[in-house]
Protein backbone atom coordinates (compact mmCIF):
# COMPACT_ATOMS: atom_id res chain seq x y z
CA UNK A 1 0.00 0.00 0.00
CA UNK A 2 1.26 3.35 -0.54
CA UNK A 3 0.35 7.03 -0.07
CA UNK A 4 -1.56 8.72 -2.68
CA UNK A 5 0.69 11.86 -3.84
CA UNK A 6 -0.81 14.89 -2.97
CA UNK A 7 -2.30 17.26 -5.92
CA UNK A 8 0.88 20.01 -6.69
CA UNK A 9 -0.14 23.33 -5.98
CA UNK A 10 -0.96 26.05 -8.27
CA UNK A 11 2.09 27.54 -8.08
CA UNK A 12 4.41 24.49 -8.06
CA UNK A 13 2.67 23.36 -11.21
CA UNK A 14 3.34 26.87 -13.00
CA UNK A 15 6.70 26.77 -12.78
CA UNK A 16 7.82 25.18 -16.39
CA UNK A 17 4.74 27.07 -18.08
CA UNK A 18 7.19 30.14 -16.46
CA UNK A 19 10.57 28.72 -17.38
CA UNK A 20 9.38 28.73 -20.82
CA UNK A 21 7.73 31.87 -21.34
CA UNK A 22 11.30 32.84 -19.91
CA UNK A 23 12.99 31.60 -22.16
CA UNK A 24 11.17 32.49 -25.24
CA UNK A 25 11.03 36.24 -23.77
CA UNK A 26 15.30 35.65 -23.75
CA UNK A 27 14.87 33.87 -27.34
CA UNK A 28 12.48 37.20 -28.78
CA UNK A 29 15.02 39.77 -27.07
CA UNK A 30 18.43 37.76 -28.68
CA UNK A 31 16.93 37.63 -32.28
CA UNK A 32 15.51 41.41 -31.42
CA UNK A 33 19.08 42.62 -30.51
CA UNK A 34 20.31 41.03 -33.83
CA UNK A 35 18.03 41.65 -36.55
CA UNK A 36 20.19 40.12 -39.37
CA UNK A 37 20.54 36.78 -38.27
CA UNK A 38 18.33 34.15 -40.50
CA UNK A 39 16.97 32.53 -37.65
CA UNK A 40 13.44 33.76 -36.44
CA UNK A 41 12.22 34.57 -33.17
CA UNK A 42 9.47 32.50 -31.41
CA UNK A 43 6.45 35.18 -32.59
CA UNK A 44 7.49 34.64 -35.94
CA UNK A 45 7.50 30.38 -35.71
CA UNK A 46 3.75 31.04 -34.23
CA UNK A 47 3.46 32.74 -37.34
CA UNK A 48 4.74 29.57 -39.36
CA UNK A 49 2.43 27.05 -37.19
CA UNK A 50 -0.29 29.18 -38.19
CA UNK A 51 1.01 29.15 -42.03
CA UNK A 52 0.62 25.26 -41.95
CA UNK A 53 -2.76 25.17 -40.77
CA UNK A 54 -3.75 27.92 -43.26
CA UNK A 55 -2.70 25.66 -46.15
CA UNK A 56 -3.84 22.39 -44.04
CA UNK A 57 -0.50 21.06 -44.05
CA UNK A 58 -0.06 20.51 -40.16
CA UNK A 59 -2.24 18.11 -40.00
CA UNK A 60 -1.89 16.66 -43.17
CA UNK A 61 1.93 16.07 -42.25
CA UNK A 62 1.38 15.42 -38.58
CA UNK A 63 -1.32 12.15 -39.86
CA UNK A 64 1.35 11.79 -42.42
CA UNK A 65 4.12 11.04 -39.72
CA UNK A 66 2.35 9.49 -37.14
CA UNK A 67 0.82 6.73 -40.11
CA UNK A 68 4.39 5.86 -40.77
CA UNK A 69 5.41 5.47 -37.05
CA UNK A 70 2.17 3.39 -36.74
CA UNK A 71 2.72 1.02 -38.87
CA UNK A 72 6.86 0.37 -38.01
CA UNK A 73 5.90 0.28 -34.57
CA UNK A 74 3.13 -2.10 -34.88
CA UNK A 75 4.90 -4.54 -37.16
CA UNK A 76 7.36 -4.78 -34.76
CA UNK A 77 5.95 -5.22 -32.19
CA UNK A 78 3.87 -8.01 -32.86
CA UNK A 79 7.16 -9.84 -34.60
CA UNK A 80 9.39 -9.11 -31.65
CA UNK A 81 7.08 -10.23 -28.80
CA UNK A 82 5.94 -13.62 -29.83
CA UNK A 83 9.96 -14.46 -31.34
CA UNK A 84 11.24 -12.64 -28.11
CA UNK A 85 9.20 -15.13 -25.66
CA UNK A 86 10.27 -17.98 -27.87
CA UNK A 87 13.89 -17.27 -28.25
CA UNK A 88 14.09 -16.33 -24.66
CA UNK A 89 12.37 -19.59 -23.59
CA UNK A 90 14.28 -21.68 -25.43
CA UNK A 91 17.88 -21.80 -24.33
CA UNK A 92 19.31 -23.09 -27.41
CA UNK A 93 17.46 -20.41 -29.56
CA UNK A 94 18.85 -17.51 -27.61
CA UNK A 95 22.71 -19.12 -28.20
CA UNK A 96 22.30 -19.77 -31.94
CA UNK A 97 20.36 -15.84 -32.18
CA UNK A 98 22.34 -13.87 -29.68
CA UNK A 99 25.35 -13.19 -31.40
CA UNK A 100 23.75 -11.88 -35.00
CA UNK A 101 21.64 -9.77 -32.40
CA UNK A 102 24.41 -8.14 -30.57
CA UNK A 103 26.45 -7.69 -34.32
CA UNK A 104 23.08 -5.59 -35.63
CA UNK A 105 22.64 -3.81 -32.53
CA UNK A 106 24.69 -1.18 -33.14
CA UNK A 107 24.23 -0.27 -36.51
CA UNK A 108 21.92 3.29 -36.84
CA UNK A 109 18.80 2.65 -38.42
CA UNK A 110 19.45 5.38 -40.41
CA UNK A 111 22.34 3.01 -42.11
CA UNK A 112 19.56 1.16 -43.63
CA UNK A 113 18.23 4.30 -45.67
CA UNK A 114 19.95 3.56 -48.90
CA UNK A 115 18.92 -0.30 -48.43
CA UNK A 116 15.26 0.79 -47.83
CA UNK A 117 15.14 2.98 -50.72
CA UNK A 118 16.50 0.21 -53.03
CA UNK A 119 14.04 -2.25 -51.77
CA UNK A 120 11.08 -0.36 -51.53
CA UNK A 121 11.81 2.68 -53.51
CA UNK A 122 10.97 6.82 -52.10
CA UNK A 123 7.94 6.68 -50.59
CA UNK A 124 5.81 5.14 -47.00
CA UNK A 125 7.65 1.76 -47.15
CA UNK A 126 10.77 2.96 -47.43
CA UNK A 127 9.84 4.78 -44.25
CA UNK A 128 7.81 2.63 -42.35
CA UNK A 129 10.80 -0.04 -42.99
CA UNK A 130 13.23 2.35 -41.52
CA UNK A 131 11.24 2.33 -38.14
CA UNK A 132 10.57 -1.15 -38.07
CA UNK A 133 14.00 -1.82 -38.18
CA UNK A 134 14.74 0.58 -35.41
CA UNK A 135 11.88 -0.57 -33.00
CA UNK A 136 12.68 -4.32 -33.65
CA UNK A 137 15.39 -4.78 -32.54
CA UNK A 138 15.66 -3.01 -29.40
CA UNK A 139 12.36 -4.87 -28.38
CA UNK A 140 13.36 -8.13 -29.44
CA UNK A 141 16.28 -8.01 -26.76
CA UNK A 142 14.05 -6.49 -24.32
CA UNK A 143 11.42 -9.42 -24.50
CA UNK A 144 14.42 -11.86 -24.36
CA UNK A 145 15.77 -10.29 -21.82
CA UNK A 146 12.64 -9.86 -19.73
CA UNK A 147 11.62 -13.30 -19.77
CA UNK A 148 15.64 -15.27 -18.73
CA UNK A 149 14.32 -12.43 -15.88
CA UNK A 150 11.15 -14.17 -14.95
CA UNK A 151 11.18 -16.12 -11.53
CA UNK A 152 11.19 -19.40 -12.03
CA UNK A 153 8.78 -19.80 -9.61
CA UNK A 154 5.84 -18.39 -11.63
CA UNK A 155 7.28 -20.73 -14.64
CA UNK A 156 6.98 -24.01 -11.94
CA UNK A 157 4.01 -23.42 -11.10
CA UNK A 158 3.14 -22.69 -14.73
CA UNK A 159 3.99 -25.95 -15.53
CA UNK A 160 2.72 -27.76 -12.27
CA UNK A 161 -0.58 -27.19 -13.70
CA UNK A 162 -0.05 -28.38 -16.53
CA UNK A 163 0.69 -25.59 -19.65
CA UNK A 164 2.47 -26.61 -22.25
CA UNK A 165 5.28 -24.21 -24.29
CA UNK A 166 2.36 -22.29 -25.74
CA UNK A 167 0.14 -22.46 -23.13
CA UNK A 168 3.17 -21.22 -20.46
CA UNK A 169 4.06 -18.14 -22.91
CA UNK A 170 0.58 -16.99 -23.06
CA UNK A 171 -0.77 -16.93 -19.73
CA UNK A 172 2.67 -16.72 -17.76
CA UNK A 173 5.87 -15.59 -19.67
CA UNK A 174 3.59 -12.73 -21.01
CA UNK A 175 2.01 -11.85 -18.37
CA UNK A 176 5.06 -11.64 -16.17
CA UNK A 177 7.35 -9.68 -18.78
CA UNK A 178 4.34 -7.11 -18.89
CA UNK A 179 6.20 -4.47 -16.87
CA UNK A 180 9.30 -4.59 -18.42
CA UNK A 181 7.77 -4.73 -21.85
CA UNK A 182 5.68 -1.38 -20.85
CA UNK A 183 9.05 0.48 -20.36
CA UNK A 184 10.62 -1.07 -23.62
CA UNK A 185 7.45 -0.04 -25.49
CA UNK A 186 7.80 3.65 -24.55
CA UNK A 187 11.33 4.21 -24.94
CA UNK A 188 10.79 2.02 -28.75
CA UNK A 189 8.53 4.54 -29.64
CA UNK A 190 10.52 7.14 -28.78
CA UNK A 191 13.14 5.57 -30.61
CA UNK A 192 10.54 5.19 -33.63
CA UNK A 193 9.77 8.90 -33.41
CA UNK A 194 13.81 9.89 -34.09
CA UNK A 195 13.73 7.66 -36.70
CA UNK A 196 10.24 9.36 -38.85
CA UNK A 197 12.15 12.53 -39.00
CA UNK A 198 15.65 11.01 -40.54
CA UNK A 199 13.67 8.87 -42.86
CA UNK A 200 11.05 11.21 -43.92
CA UNK A 201 14.02 13.79 -44.96
CA UNK A 202 15.63 11.52 -47.26
CA UNK A 203 13.02 8.60 -48.20
CA UNK A 204 9.87 10.42 -48.97
CA UNK A 205 7.71 13.49 -49.79
CA UNK A 206 5.30 14.61 -46.65
CA UNK A 207 5.57 14.41 -42.93
CA UNK A 208 7.28 16.51 -40.45
CA UNK A 209 10.90 15.97 -41.39
CA UNK A 210 10.11 16.62 -45.26
CA UNK A 211 8.57 20.01 -43.95
CA UNK A 212 11.70 20.84 -42.43
CA UNK A 213 14.35 19.70 -45.51
CA UNK A 214 11.82 20.97 -47.94
CA UNK A 215 11.54 24.32 -45.96
CA UNK A 216 15.22 25.09 -46.16
CA UNK A 217 15.54 23.82 -49.45
CA UNK A 218 12.43 26.11 -50.80
CA UNK A 219 13.62 29.42 -50.34
CA UNK A 220 15.34 29.48 -46.60
CA UNK A 221 12.01 29.55 -44.60
CA UNK A 222 13.46 28.74 -41.00
CA UNK A 223 10.25 29.88 -39.34
CA UNK A 224 8.80 26.27 -40.57
CA UNK A 225 12.12 24.56 -40.34
CA UNK A 226 11.36 25.52 -36.52
CA UNK A 227 7.44 25.30 -36.83
CA UNK A 228 8.53 21.48 -37.63
CA UNK A 229 10.70 21.13 -34.72
CA UNK A 230 8.09 22.56 -32.57
CA UNK A 231 5.74 20.02 -33.60
CA UNK A 232 7.71 17.15 -33.28
CA UNK A 233 8.55 17.85 -29.77
CA UNK A 234 5.00 18.20 -29.20
CA UNK A 235 3.65 14.73 -30.92
CA UNK A 236 6.54 13.06 -29.02
CA UNK A 237 5.72 14.52 -26.14
CA UNK A 238 2.20 13.59 -26.32
CA UNK A 239 2.85 10.11 -27.30
CA UNK A 240 4.73 9.15 -24.51
CA UNK A 241 2.06 10.45 -22.45
CA UNK A 242 0.19 8.28 -24.37
CA UNK A 243 2.14 4.77 -23.35
CA UNK A 244 2.67 6.37 -19.73
CA UNK A 245 -1.06 6.54 -19.12
CA UNK A 246 -1.41 3.14 -20.41
CA UNK A 247 1.66 1.74 -17.57
CA UNK A 248 -0.76 3.07 -14.89
CA UNK A 249 -3.81 0.84 -16.42
CA UNK A 250 -4.83 -0.97 -12.86
CA UNK A 251 -4.27 -4.80 -14.40
CA UNK A 252 -0.23 -3.74 -14.46
CA UNK A 253 -0.33 -1.81 -11.05
CA UNK A 254 1.12 -4.81 -9.68
CA UNK A 255 4.72 -4.35 -10.64
CA UNK A 256 4.63 -0.63 -9.34
CA UNK A 257 4.19 -1.31 -6.09
CA UNK A 258 6.81 -2.95 -3.98
CA UNK A 259 6.95 -6.98 -5.03
CA UNK A 260 5.86 -8.55 -2.55
CA UNK B 1 -7.31 -42.14 12.95
CA UNK B 2 -7.16 -45.70 14.76
CA UNK B 3 -5.01 -47.61 12.05
CA UNK B 4 -2.78 -43.76 11.92
CA UNK B 5 -2.06 -43.78 15.74
CA UNK B 6 -1.24 -47.45 16.24
CA UNK B 7 2.15 -47.01 15.08
CA UNK B 8 4.89 -49.06 16.96
CA UNK B 9 8.19 -47.68 17.77
CA UNK B 10 9.34 -50.59 15.00
CA UNK B 11 8.60 -48.00 12.37
CA UNK B 12 11.45 -46.08 13.21
CA UNK B 13 13.67 -48.58 11.77
CA UNK B 14 14.35 -48.76 8.14
CA UNK B 15 12.72 -49.21 5.38
CA UNK B 16 10.75 -46.42 5.83
CA UNK B 17 7.50 -47.34 5.02
CA UNK B 18 3.66 -45.93 5.42
CA UNK B 19 2.15 -47.90 8.35
CA UNK B 20 -1.11 -49.35 7.52
CA UNK B 21 -2.08 -47.37 4.18
CA UNK B 22 -2.22 -48.01 0.57
CA UNK B 23 1.50 -46.32 -0.54
CA UNK B 24 0.73 -43.15 -2.44
CA UNK B 25 4.49 -42.06 -3.07
CA UNK B 26 7.53 -44.38 -2.92
CA UNK B 27 11.06 -42.34 -3.13
CA UNK B 28 13.60 -45.70 -4.56
CA UNK B 29 17.16 -45.01 -3.64
CA UNK B 30 17.42 -41.27 -5.23
CA UNK B 31 20.66 -40.06 -5.13
CA UNK B 32 21.08 -35.95 -6.22
CA UNK B 33 24.59 -34.70 -7.58
CA UNK B 34 25.13 -31.39 -8.47
CA UNK B 35 27.95 -29.96 -10.52
CA UNK B 36 28.92 -26.45 -9.34
CA UNK B 37 32.36 -25.19 -10.93
CA UNK B 38 33.08 -28.22 -12.07
CA UNK B 39 33.27 -30.10 -8.75
CA UNK B 40 30.63 -32.62 -8.02
CA UNK B 41 28.51 -32.09 -5.09
CA UNK B 42 26.25 -35.10 -3.59
CA UNK B 43 22.95 -33.46 -2.08
CA UNK B 44 21.03 -36.65 -1.70
CA UNK B 45 22.28 -39.86 -0.71
CA UNK B 46 20.18 -42.93 -1.12
CA UNK B 47 16.79 -41.40 -0.10
CA UNK B 48 14.07 -44.90 0.70
CA UNK B 49 10.55 -43.05 1.50
CA UNK B 50 7.10 -44.40 1.39
CA UNK B 51 4.06 -42.15 2.40
CA UNK B 52 1.03 -43.35 2.48
CA UNK B 53 -2.27 -42.69 0.91
CA UNK B 54 -4.12 -39.81 2.81
CA UNK B 55 -0.50 -39.25 5.24
CA UNK B 56 0.81 -36.19 5.97
CA UNK B 57 4.75 -36.11 6.36
CA UNK B 58 7.01 -33.58 7.23
CA UNK B 59 10.41 -33.45 6.35
CA UNK B 60 12.64 -31.80 8.66
CA UNK B 61 16.22 -30.85 8.31
CA UNK B 62 18.80 -27.47 9.06
CA UNK B 63 18.80 -25.60 5.97
CA UNK B 64 20.57 -26.97 3.10
CA UNK B 65 19.77 -30.79 4.30
CA UNK B 66 18.43 -31.25 0.86
CA UNK B 67 15.21 -31.63 1.97
CA UNK B 68 13.72 -28.61 -0.87
CA UNK B 69 15.68 -30.63 -3.23
CA UNK B 70 14.04 -33.78 -2.53
CA UNK B 71 10.74 -32.07 -2.74
CA UNK B 72 11.31 -30.86 -5.97
CA UNK B 73 12.68 -34.37 -7.17
CA UNK B 74 9.62 -36.00 -5.60
CA UNK B 75 7.26 -33.41 -7.56
CA UNK B 76 9.24 -33.55 -10.81
CA UNK B 77 10.89 -30.61 -11.14
CA UNK B 78 14.43 -32.17 -10.80
CA UNK B 79 15.14 -35.37 -11.89
CA UNK B 80 17.30 -37.48 -9.83
CA UNK B 81 20.85 -38.35 -10.68
CA UNK B 82 19.81 -41.96 -9.88
CA UNK B 83 17.21 -43.56 -8.17
CA UNK B 84 13.37 -43.47 -9.17
CA UNK B 85 10.40 -41.82 -7.71
CA UNK B 86 7.13 -43.49 -8.23
CA UNK B 87 3.69 -41.98 -7.50
CA UNK B 88 0.36 -44.49 -7.89
CA UNK B 89 3.36 -46.74 -9.33
CA UNK B 90 3.92 -44.42 -12.04
CA UNK B 91 7.13 -43.49 -12.28
CA UNK B 92 7.39 -39.56 -12.00
CA UNK B 93 8.90 -37.94 -15.57
CA UNK B 94 7.49 -34.23 -14.67
CA UNK B 95 5.16 -31.98 -12.42
CA UNK B 96 1.48 -33.02 -13.28
CA UNK B 97 -1.75 -31.01 -11.96
CA UNK B 98 -2.17 -34.31 -9.91
CA UNK B 99 0.24 -33.24 -7.60
CA UNK B 100 0.51 -29.24 -6.57
CA UNK B 101 3.43 -27.86 -5.62
CA UNK B 102 2.83 -24.83 -3.28
CA UNK B 103 6.07 -22.60 -2.94
CA UNK B 104 5.82 -19.66 -0.23
CA UNK B 105 3.34 -17.05 -1.24
CA UNK B 106 5.98 -15.95 -3.62
CA UNK B 107 4.69 -18.67 -6.14
CA UNK B 108 1.04 -16.23 -6.37
CA UNK B 109 0.85 -14.71 -9.76
CA UNK B 110 0.63 -10.99 -9.01
CA UNK B 111 -0.55 -10.16 -12.55
CA UNK B 112 -3.82 -12.07 -11.63
CA UNK B 113 -6.91 -10.99 -8.72
CA UNK B 114 -7.02 -13.54 -5.76
CA UNK B 115 -10.27 -15.24 -8.28
CA UNK B 116 -7.86 -15.61 -11.35
CA UNK B 117 -4.90 -16.60 -9.32
CA UNK B 118 -7.80 -19.86 -7.68
CA UNK B 119 -9.46 -20.11 -11.15
CA UNK B 120 -5.72 -20.42 -13.06
CA UNK B 121 -5.54 -24.37 -13.25
CA UNK B 122 -9.58 -24.51 -13.89
CA UNK B 123 -9.10 -24.01 -17.69
CA UNK B 124 -11.18 -26.98 -18.66
CA UNK B 125 -14.36 -26.36 -16.61
CA UNK B 126 -16.95 -24.89 -17.62
CA UNK B 127 -17.69 -20.75 -17.05
CA UNK B 128 -19.98 -21.74 -14.01
CA UNK B 129 -18.34 -25.05 -12.62
CA UNK B 130 -15.32 -22.96 -12.45
CA UNK B 131 -16.91 -19.92 -11.02
CA UNK B 132 -18.68 -22.49 -8.25
CA UNK B 133 -15.21 -24.00 -7.13
CA UNK B 134 -13.53 -20.67 -7.13
CA UNK B 135 -16.32 -19.46 -4.39
CA UNK B 136 -16.05 -22.59 -2.88
CA UNK B 137 -11.86 -22.55 -2.02
CA UNK B 138 -12.14 -18.56 -1.61
CA UNK B 139 -14.69 -19.60 1.03
CA UNK B 140 -12.78 -22.41 2.46
CA UNK B 141 -9.73 -19.99 3.07
CA UNK B 142 -11.70 -17.31 4.20
CA UNK B 143 -10.72 -14.72 1.47
CA UNK B 144 -14.38 -13.61 0.89
CA UNK B 145 -14.58 -10.13 0.02
CA UNK B 146 -10.76 -10.34 -1.94
CA UNK B 147 -12.17 -11.92 -5.06
CA UNK B 148 -11.06 -8.92 -7.57
CA UNK B 149 -8.01 -7.93 -5.25
CA UNK B 150 -4.73 -8.33 -6.77
CA UNK B 151 -1.70 -10.08 -4.72
CA UNK B 152 0.06 -6.74 -4.20
CA UNK B 153 -3.08 -5.76 -2.06
CA UNK B 154 -2.82 -8.72 0.40
CA UNK B 155 -0.98 -9.49 3.60
CA UNK B 156 1.32 -12.50 3.23
CA UNK B 157 -0.84 -14.72 5.36
CA UNK B 158 -3.74 -14.17 2.72
CA UNK B 159 -1.23 -14.35 -0.44
CA UNK B 160 -0.71 -17.74 1.11
CA UNK B 161 -4.06 -18.72 1.47
CA UNK B 162 -4.12 -17.56 -2.24
CA UNK B 163 -1.88 -20.34 -3.05
CA UNK B 164 -3.13 -23.05 -1.00
CA UNK B 165 -6.73 -22.08 -2.49
CA UNK B 166 -4.95 -22.72 -6.11
CA UNK B 167 -3.76 -25.60 -5.21
CA UNK B 168 -6.50 -26.72 -3.67
CA UNK B 169 -9.39 -25.90 -6.84
CA UNK B 170 -7.39 -28.37 -9.48
CA UNK B 171 -8.53 -31.06 -6.65
CA UNK B 172 -4.75 -32.83 -6.40
CA UNK B 173 -4.41 -35.76 -4.69
CA UNK B 174 -1.07 -35.10 -3.37
CA UNK B 175 0.21 -31.90 -1.85
CA UNK B 176 4.02 -30.43 -1.78
CA UNK B 177 4.82 -27.69 0.58
CA UNK B 178 7.67 -25.85 0.86
CA UNK B 179 8.43 -23.75 4.26
CA UNK B 180 4.77 -22.42 3.64
CA UNK B 181 4.44 -20.33 6.39
CA UNK B 182 8.22 -19.87 6.68
CA UNK B 183 7.77 -15.99 5.83
CA UNK B 184 4.76 -15.50 7.67
CA UNK B 185 5.00 -13.69 11.31
CA UNK B 186 4.54 -16.34 14.48
CA UNK B 187 0.84 -15.57 15.33
CA UNK B 188 -0.20 -15.84 11.54
CA UNK B 189 2.13 -19.37 11.09
CA UNK B 190 -0.09 -20.89 14.33
CA UNK B 191 -3.27 -19.97 12.16
CA UNK B 192 -2.31 -20.87 9.01
CA UNK B 193 -0.92 -24.49 10.85
CA UNK B 194 -4.58 -24.97 12.25
CA UNK B 195 -6.28 -23.96 8.53
CA UNK B 196 -3.78 -26.69 6.82
CA UNK B 197 -4.78 -29.38 9.21
CA UNK B 198 -8.65 -28.17 9.31
CA UNK B 199 -8.18 -28.55 5.13
CA UNK B 200 -6.43 -32.01 5.67
CA UNK B 201 -8.90 -33.46 7.49
CA UNK B 202 -11.58 -32.12 5.49
CA UNK B 203 -10.23 -33.46 2.27
CA UNK B 204 -7.90 -36.12 3.22
CA UNK B 205 -4.79 -35.24 0.30
CA UNK B 206 -1.34 -36.67 0.58
CA UNK B 207 0.58 -33.84 2.03
CA UNK B 208 4.20 -33.49 1.97
CA UNK B 209 5.45 -30.64 3.95
CA UNK B 210 9.45 -29.52 4.59
CA UNK B 211 10.08 -27.31 7.27
CA UNK B 212 13.27 -26.84 9.51
CA UNK B 213 10.81 -25.58 12.77
CA UNK B 214 10.77 -28.41 14.68
CA UNK B 215 7.47 -27.47 16.34
CA UNK B 216 5.78 -27.32 13.08
CA UNK B 217 6.76 -30.65 12.41
CA UNK B 218 5.89 -32.48 15.40
CA UNK B 219 2.26 -30.39 15.55
CA UNK B 220 1.50 -31.06 12.12
CA UNK B 221 2.32 -34.45 10.93
CA UNK B 222 1.57 -37.96 11.03
CA UNK B 223 5.02 -38.91 11.07
CA UNK B 224 8.60 -36.82 10.51
CA UNK B 225 11.38 -37.14 8.58
CA UNK B 226 14.90 -36.04 10.19
CA UNK B 227 17.20 -35.34 7.70
CA UNK B 228 20.90 -34.77 8.49
CA UNK B 229 22.83 -32.59 6.31
CA UNK B 230 25.44 -32.87 3.28
CA UNK B 231 24.68 -34.84 1.76
CA UNK B 232 21.21 -35.10 2.41
CA UNK B 233 20.46 -38.44 4.27
CA UNK B 234 17.04 -39.84 5.87
CA UNK B 235 18.52 -39.97 9.77
CA UNK B 236 15.29 -41.75 11.06
CA UNK B 237 11.65 -41.38 10.71
CA UNK B 238 9.54 -40.47 13.57
CA UNK B 239 5.84 -41.38 14.04
CA UNK B 240 4.00 -38.89 15.72
CA UNK B 241 0.63 -41.24 17.52
CA UNK B 242 -0.89 -38.28 18.97
CA UNK B 243 -4.33 -37.44 17.74
CA UNK B 244 -5.62 -33.65 16.67
CA UNK B 245 -6.05 -31.27 17.57
CA UNK B 246 -2.58 -31.91 19.45
CA UNK B 247 -1.94 -30.81 23.01
CA UNK B 248 1.03 -29.07 22.89
CA UNK B 249 2.27 -29.11 26.38
CA UNK B 250 1.44 -32.76 26.90
CA UNK B 251 4.72 -34.74 28.60
CA UNK B 252 4.43 -37.01 25.36
CA UNK B 253 4.69 -34.06 22.83
CA UNK B 254 7.30 -33.11 24.20
CA UNK B 255 9.05 -35.82 24.38
CA UNK B 256 8.66 -36.58 20.81
CA UNK B 257 9.73 -32.93 20.38
CA UNK B 258 12.77 -33.58 22.42
CA UNK B 259 13.61 -37.34 21.29
CA UNK B 260 13.96 -35.16 17.76
CA UNK B 261 16.03 -32.22 19.13
CA UNK B 262 18.51 -35.22 20.23
CA UNK B 263 18.37 -36.58 17.39
CA UNK B 264 19.51 -33.39 15.38
CA UNK B 265 21.95 -33.65 17.99
CA UNK B 266 20.52 -30.56 19.94
CA UNK B 267 20.40 -30.74 23.35
CA UNK B 268 17.29 -28.84 24.68
CA UNK B 269 17.67 -25.50 27.11
CA UNK B 270 19.73 -23.53 25.02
Amino acid sequence: MQERPKPLKISVRLRPVIFILLLLGLWQVAVILHPHQLLPGPWKTAHGIADLVRHGLLVKYVVASLFRVTWGFFLAVVIAIPLGLAIGWYRRAEMAFNPILQVLRPISPLAWIPIAILWFGVGDLAAVFLIFVGCFLPLLLTVINAVQGVPAVYINAGRNFGLGPVALMRRVLYPAIVPRLMTGLRITLGVAWLVVVAAEMIAVNSGLGFLIVDARNAGNRYDLVLAGMVLIGVVGLLLDNGVRSLEKAKALRWSYSEEH
Amino acid sequence: MSTRQTIEAAANSMPASAPGLRTKLRANGVNMTFNRDGKSMSVLENIDLEVGDGEFVCLLGPSGCGKSTLLSTIAGFLAPTSGEVSIDGEAVRGPDPRRIFVFQERGVFPWLTVEGNIGFGLGKLTRSERAQRIEHYIKMVGLEGFEKSYPHELSGGMKQRVEVARALAVNPDVLFLDEPFGALDSITRMIMRGELLRIWEAERKTILFVTHDIDEAVQLADRVVVMSARPGRIQQIVPIDIAHPRDISSPHYLELRDGILNQIGLAHGI
